[in-house]
């Protein structure tokens, strides 16, 4: 199955890897991941310091961590961009393992931090939440299986992924985290989308989702508490959820002004789940759809590039990998808008939290090693060969 | 995965005819196809991809499109009906006495509350506030203001204007004031078992709802809060100047007896409408206190003695099977009754307190109070008889006084109502009830024979109740009741100028063990006048008095209620705005009222 990378045609020997690197990669990814990381650090600039004041930390304690954990990310990030993409598999798939092992340890080592679920563990400076590096491992392994499954003569990698995908989600229920699960699930099905599903059977899968999601509210009060908040009209005064929609009214288009914001006193995540109140309280409704165009530009034009590309298994990592990235982001904003139920979901690269910035930059890396130019065995190949 | 043969096949056979290696075309086949394939799932994936990138367009212009539209909506404040159920409404009505004097409102006052996160010093807001209120302990509240997560924190429920501004001017940021409005009794402890009290319901910020606990204010709540009625007052039968007169005499009498406490209610004979109702002893609703845990409630100044207070009530109870025997025409007050005594049933003895003959006329058995004389007329009518009438006036089931307290004042029936029970039934033992029933049952009796429901609240009319005994009969009973006053047990209920007519009944108290207390009596004495046709009738009941002026400490009723009774009735009858008949009829007149 070596050869299952073997159609990403190998850049010209001799050259130096940087400039190559700058040559190939997606540099406008690039710069809206910065600036996405520099609002990050704006809004937490906003956010926390009220929240550190409340743990008696001094008041720019978070923004420090934010800014190093920051730092360490992009690093992570630049540094995973220049693997290739067969690197980048076998590095996949053994994080994979590592994921996996490290979430079958949780019940036993993991801590809740009083949160009601067992997602971390303490670390003493910090706090690692296993299955946020375990989703872009995850990603590779089922690229990986599902390109593999298209090969003539291959193993039934469709199968196997769906094995595999049924594990994780079902270590991530039990936690619970049912955001997590529900991410996961929806990333396989948007590979196996895009490695050629029947749609009849996709639309079977959508359907058997959607049960899912009707026992599990059925069988668990946590989840079914975020939903019937989320389905009840009047929002109850005294939720994050009441807090989070009123500071973005309060907002309005221009905001109420840098350090004038009331929610971040009020909302306990807000420096994390509801960053985007903040965003919108303070800097209105333009930070907002800054954000979101950023975030925007980042899913479409890896989706472009990655439409080009003629390899199977990058084709599907990088679906994957833009997919999650996505839908982390519009999950997270959505429940700030009352689009979707309350789900404790980050927002990539600017909501505060260390562990999270370090997988989004690793995760980040992958797309832009990914979706790298390479020559397609298009006319334009050739020049790109020739200078 | 399919497995597709070998293609072209002829190429192969041809090669190996040429004598070729057929494996690198073999190879080449399976680069081409495997080539085929990728073009294709490309292609496919390009379209799907294409798909996915439409569609996360759309989810991103739906999220920022929705945020748009709530970034243009209004900011609401949290307001109280996203709490659920409706708005509080502050505003509940007064209650009035019949003159329209005040009895209870509304004074605008304060709640404190804190949020701790806004806070500037609150060690010293503890401090500061700890000084204002004396009962608060700065520790204790400076712990609330700083405990882990702590945002809303309840001070105080209500406080003056002084202490108001006292807060106020501590300038701590983070202490606020909601407006409350507090029920106020102006007149203190008068009327307090009427009125109950009130205290808060649903709290909120800017409001809290004010609701009746007990009494009047709990039976009236609902009409006191409906928004709809505009506030109009709710106007009791109670004169509040008749009901301080009540309330003071009863007082001077408990505490003169060292009675443990005591009941007076003033009714109109004619209606039922209560114009005094006063148990002792009493507490203040503007700070009601809390209920006895243990021991006799009957013990607590919450106890409303004259519907709560169940008892034997003795003598008074004579009154039902005479006025019942005069109205069937068994008896007039002239016939004569055996009453030798003892009277033997079975192994139980009747015997009369003082023995006055073996042969009297009903009128003296009624006025000499004999327990034989009083038995053997209720023989004569048979316990079903005595049954029908007893519920006819409303003896044998709970009050239907609008008081909370009402229906814990249930009679106590005996279990099994044998030819024994009726005999002590008809002098009073053996079924208990409470003075509000007594009042309610001696109405008929003495008004020309209907039914009164005995009610606190105002009413323009009152509409007849049901005739129980004829005008004839009850005219015969009035007689009947004045000579008991003029010549009998109840002397000293003689007020001059008002023709008091009345009933004495002393019953020792039953132990709760069974049995009867030595030396524990219920004192009671049920008056009315003008006599011959009654508009007042009063109640007065004192839960072991002693009145020791004598050689020997004297516990009858003639002796406790009765001039506890008739001071009141000197006290209000002139309030009430009956003139004395200061003439006075003749020494016959007694006699002579009806032909």
């Amino acid at each position: 199955m070596t050869e299952m990378v073997h159609g990403a045609a190998p850049l010209r020997a001799g050259e130096a890897i940087l400039p190559r690197w700058w040559r190939t990669v997606d540099r406008w990814t690039i710069s809206c991941v910065l600036m996405l990381f520099g609002v990050g650090l704006l809004l937490c600039l906003a956010a926390s310091p009220p929240l550190a004041a409340r743990n008696g930390l001094p008041p720019f304690y978070y923004v420090e961590r934010q800014a190093v954990f920051g730092a360490l990310g992009l690093a992570a990030m630049f540094l995973t961009s220049m693997l290739s993409p067969g690197t980048l598999r076998r590095l996949g798939v053994l994080g994979f393992v590592g994921g996996l092992v490290a979430l079958f340890l949780l019940p036993v080592l993991g801590t809740d931090f009083g949160k009601g679920a067992v997602r971390w563990f303490s670390l003493g400076f910090a706090s690692v939440q296993p299955s946020e590096f375990l989703k872009p491992a995850f990603v590779v392994l089922v690229a990986w299986l599902l390109a593999a499954a298209r090969t003539p003569n291959g193993p039934p990698g469709t199968l196997i992924s769906l094995g595999f995908t049924v594990l994780v989600v079902g270590l991530l229920a039990i936690q619970p985290d049912f955001g997590q699960a529900a991410l996961i699930l929806f990333t396989w099905g948007v590979m196996y989308f895009v490695a050629g599903a029947p749609v009849v059977l996709m639309l079977g899968l959508g359907g058997a989702a959607l049960g899912a999601g009707v026992v599990a509210y059925n069988s668990s009060a946590h989840f079914a508490r975020r939903i019937d908040g989320f389905l009840a009209p009047e929002l109850d005064p005294r939720t994050q959820l009441y807090f989070a929609a009123n500071a973005i009214k309060e907002g309005g288009f221009w905001g109420v002004g840098v350090g004038e914001g009331q929610v971040k006193r009020s909302l306990p995540d807000a420096h994390t789940d509801f960053i985007i109140a903040v965003a919108a309280e303070e800097y209105g409704l333009v930070m907002v759809m800054f954000v979101l165009a950023l975030f925007a530009t980042i899913t479409l034009r890896a989706l472009a590039r990655l439409m080009r590309e003629r390899d199977a298994f990058i084709r599907l990592a990088g679906t994957g990998l833009v997919c999650m990235f996505a839908v982390q982001a519009l999950i997270n904003v959505g429940v700030s808008v009352r689009l979707l139920p309350a789900k404790g979901m980050t927002l990539p690269f600017v909501s505060y939290g260390g562990s999270s910035l370090l997988a989004t930059g690793i995760a980040m890396g992958m797309i832009l090693a990914l979706t790298r130019t390479r020559p397609q065995g298009g006319i334009g190949d050739i020049l790109l060969r020739r200078t | 995965m399919t497995r597709t043969p070998l293609r072209p096949l002829a190429r192969i056979l041809q090669s190996r005819a040429r004598g070729e290696n057929p494996d690198a075309i073999e190879r080449e086949n399976i680069r081409l196809r495997a080539e085929a394939d990728r073009a294709r799932a490309h292609a496919r994936a390009e379209g799907r991809l294409l798909v996915l990138a439409v569609a996360f367009f759309l989810a991103f212009s739906v999220v920022g499109l929705r945020m748009g539209l709530e970034a243009a909506s209004d900011p609401r404040e949290p307001t109280m009906a996203t709490r659920g159920g409706d708005a509080i409404t502050a505003n509940r009505a007064d209650i009035v006495d019949r003159q329209g004097r005040v009895l209870a409102t509304n004074l605008v006052t304060h709640a404190l509350y804190a949020q701790p996160p806004q806070m500037v010093d609150p060690a010293r807001a503890a401090r500061e506030l700890a000084a204002i209120f004396p009962d608060e302990d700065a520790e204790r509240l400076e712990a609330r203001f700083t405990r882990e997560g702590a945002r809303f924190v309840w001070v105080r429920r209500r406080m003056s204007p002084e202490q108001l501004q006292a807060v106020h001017d501590i300038g701590e940021p983070g202490l606020l004031f909601g407006p409350r409005e507090m029920r106020l009794y102006p007149n203190g402890r008068m009327a307090a078992h009427v009125l109950g009290g009130a205290s808060f319901g649903r709290e909120d910020v800017r409001a809290a709802e004010v609701i009746g606990v007990a009494g009047v204010e709990r039976i009236f709540d609902t009409e006191l809060r409906d928004p709809a009625a505009g506030g109009a007052p709710l106007r009791l039968s109670l004169d509040l100047s008749i009901q301080a007169a009540v309330t003071e005499v009863l007082e001077r009498g408990v505490a003169m007896m060292s009675a443990r406490g005591g009941t007076a209610i003033l009714m109109e004979a004619r209606t039922g409408q209560i114009v005094a109702l006063v148990s002792l002893p009493d507490f203040d609703p503007n700070d009601r206190p809390s209920p006895l845990v243990e021991g006799d409630p009957a013990d607590s100044p919450l106890f409303n003695r004259a519907v709560q207070g169940v008892y034997e009530l003795g003598s008074v109870f004579k009154a039902f099977p005479v006025a019942q025997a005069l109205d069937r025409g068994i008896l007039r007050p002239d016939s004569i009754v055996d009453t030798a005594g003892p009277l033997r049933w079975g192994r139980f003895r009747i015997t009369d307190f003082r023995s006055r003959g073996a042969r009297q006329s009903v009128s003296d058995i009624f006025v000499h109070s004999s327990n034989i004389g009083t038995a053997r007329i209720a023989q004569m009518m048979g316990i079903e008889a005595q049954q029908e009438f007893l519920g006819q006036i409303g003896l044998l089931e709970a009050s239907p006084v609008e008081l909370t307290e009402a229906p814990q004042g249930r009679p106590l029936t005996p279990r099994n109502w044998s030819e024994l029970s009726m005999m002590t039934i008809s002098y009073g033992h053996g079924l208990s009830v409470s003075p509000m029933h007594l009042a309610a049952a001696y109405a008929p009796l003495v008004n020309g024979g209907t039914t009164v429901t005995p009610s606190l609240v105002q009413r323009p009319r009152v509409p007849a109740g049901e005739q129980v005994i004829s005008a004839e009969a009850s005219a015969a009973f009035n007689v009947m009741m004045r000579e008991t006053v003029a010549r009998g047990t109840a002397t000293m209920a003689n007020v001059a100028g008002y023709h008091v007519g009345g009933k004495t009944g002393t019953a020792d108290k039953p132990r709760a063990t069974g049995g009867y207390y030595e030396g524990k009596v219920i004192a009671t004495f049920v008056g009315a006048w003008p006599m011959p046709d009654p508009e007042y009738l009063l109640v007065v009941t004192l839960d072991e008095p002693v009145e020791t002026s004598g050689t020997e400490p004297r516990r009858t009723a003639g002796w406790t209620a009765v001039p506890v009774a008739g001071e009141i009735i000197r006290r209000t009858a002139p309030m009430l705005g009956m003139r004395p008949d200061v003439a006075g009829p003749r020494a016959d007149a007694v006699s002579s009222m009806r032909p």
